[in-house]
């Protein structure tokens, strides 16, 4: 017995070192499964408020530049109420009822990181403006990412710059769908797998979402082919794709929530459960 | 440990937090090398300081800032580690000596400070981006990650001891 606690005495710092070692590298792996509750995360009061502080200071650098996009997205919008308007010229519909799926919430990224393999953003609105979990980020110019983790008044994003982001894309003109991976080497170069070998690819033609899943509506644009190549075994194409959106000067953010995801998620959980 | 070593290394670890979180993880020239200039606390750790203190201190200091990037515990481990593995490194950089007579690190040999700092910066940022990256088929991007920000490290944290030792003496 004495022995033991000898050998405990002696080696203190190093048992100490091991439980810590061992709770870092636990925090580490959980942060590699998706969207798990997450511990240790930017998403709550202390960190928030200090990057709120240092993005209050900071967004005066860029207002600019934040203008013109703005203004840009204006110009785009205003084309294409006009386009709507000649629709409902001619069909006299009311546009109060028409159905509509998909609610947009607007927020401002308060923390961007896009140097590591697994990159998250922080958003500064949280449950209190009914933000959750799944919810589709975008940007004016196109897809950001899906919510990871929300707190009160946080949200953290896990950008498409994340190792672990899968997310559907297919090719505009023929319809065509894969999945988006990054490969980590450039912030503006991402990459477009499983997409089948019949499908006509082009340099420099459109990707976006495909609408598949119930995060992103059909349409959000990603971004245009780069060069593209067949995989090892000749089935698929691996595609790489220049971004629109600039991943690395993110200011507003528009989060798309899914209102009849549930809806569309039990649905398929039912048909699962009768396969099995 | 005096009073104001405690102190001062109190204000210590709150500074190179905040200047890590707020200025330094923004910097990401080419990219993607950032200075992780807040080991400079695990560096200047007082010698005769407490062991285990030190590992706990510098796992808190990791996780701190693991907080404020989303990374899960990379640095918290990184941290823990070099806390862990000091004595050795500076048995081999400042020789047996600095056990006997409390060598200062600002006033030691400039050649072998810099070894001292290297060791220390290296293995941080090895253990460190290995966790983060997590993966055998990034080994390029994991090796060019720790050589190039573990340089621009050492840089920035070379540069802030001439510049602090000047002002003190």
């Amino acid at each position: 017995m004495q022995q033991i606690i000898f050998f405990f005495i002696r080696n203190k710092n190093f048992l100490l070192f091991a439980v810590l070692f061992t709770i870092s590298v636990a925090l580490t792996i959980q942060t590699h499964n998706y969207h798990n509750d997450k511990y240790i995360s930017s998403a709550n009061f202390i960190t928030g408020g200090i990057y709120s502080f240092r993005n209050n200071i900071t967004d005066y650098l860029n207002l600019g530049k934040e203008n013109e996009q703005l203004l840009q997205e204006n110009l785009m919008l205003r084309k294409k109420l006009d386009q709507f308007k000649e629709v409902v010229n001619v069909e006299k519909l009311d546009s109060t009822v028409l159905p509509n799926k998909f609610t947009y919430y607007t927020a401002r990224v308060i923390n961007n990181n896009y140097s590591k393999t697994k990159n998250q953003l922080t958003l500064d609105k949280g449950q209190s403006d009914s933000l959750k979990i799944d919810l589709g980020v975008i940007s004016s110019k196109g897809i950001v990412g899906i919510v990871s983790d929300v707190s009160e008044n946080y949200a953290t994003v896990q950008s498409i710059l994340n190792t672990e982001s899968r997310v559907n894309a297919k090719h505009k003109n023929s319809g065509h769908f894969g999945s988006l991976k990054w490969d980590t080497k450039k912030p503006n170069v991402i990459q477009l797998v499983d997409i089948p070998r019949i499908a006509p690819l082009a340099k420099g033609d459109t990707i976006v979402t495909s609408g598949r899943s119930t995060i992103f509506p059909e349409g959000i644009l990603i971004g245009t082919i780069k060069d593209f190549q067949l995989d090892k075994d000749n089935n698929y194409y691996y595609v790489n794709i220049d971004l629109f959106n600039d991943m690395t000067s993110l200011e507003h953010v528009y989060l798309i929530e899914n209102k009849e995801a549930k809806e569309i998620l039990e649905l398929e959980k039912g048909v699962e459960d009768v396969e099995q | 440990m005096s009073n104001s070593d405690i102190i001062i290394n109190i204000v210590r670890f709150i500074l190179l937090v905040f200047l890590q979180v707020l200025l330094l993880n923004n910097i990401n020239l080419a990219g993607y090398i950032n200075p992780y200039v807040y080991i400079l606390f695990i560096v200047l750790y007082p010698l005769d300081g407490n062991k285990g203190l030190l590992i706990f201190l510098s796992f808190l200091l990791g996780l701190s800032i693991d907080i404020f990037e989303d990374s899960g515990g990379v640095h918290a481990a990184a941290c823990a580690f070099i806390a862990y593995i000091r004595p050795v490194v500076l048995k081999y950089s400042f020789g047996v000596s600095y056990e006997y007579n409390s060598i200062k690190i600002k006033k030691a040999d400039p050649m072998e400070r810099l070894t001292y700092i290297a060791s220390l910066v290296f293995m941080h940022h090895f253990v460190m981006f290995s966790l983060e990256i997590f993966s055998f088929k990034h080994i390029l991007l994991l090796l060019k990650s720790t050589l190039f920000s573990g340089l621009f490290t050492i840089i920035v944290i070379v540069s802030t001891m001439i510049l602090f030792n000047r002002q003190s003496s």
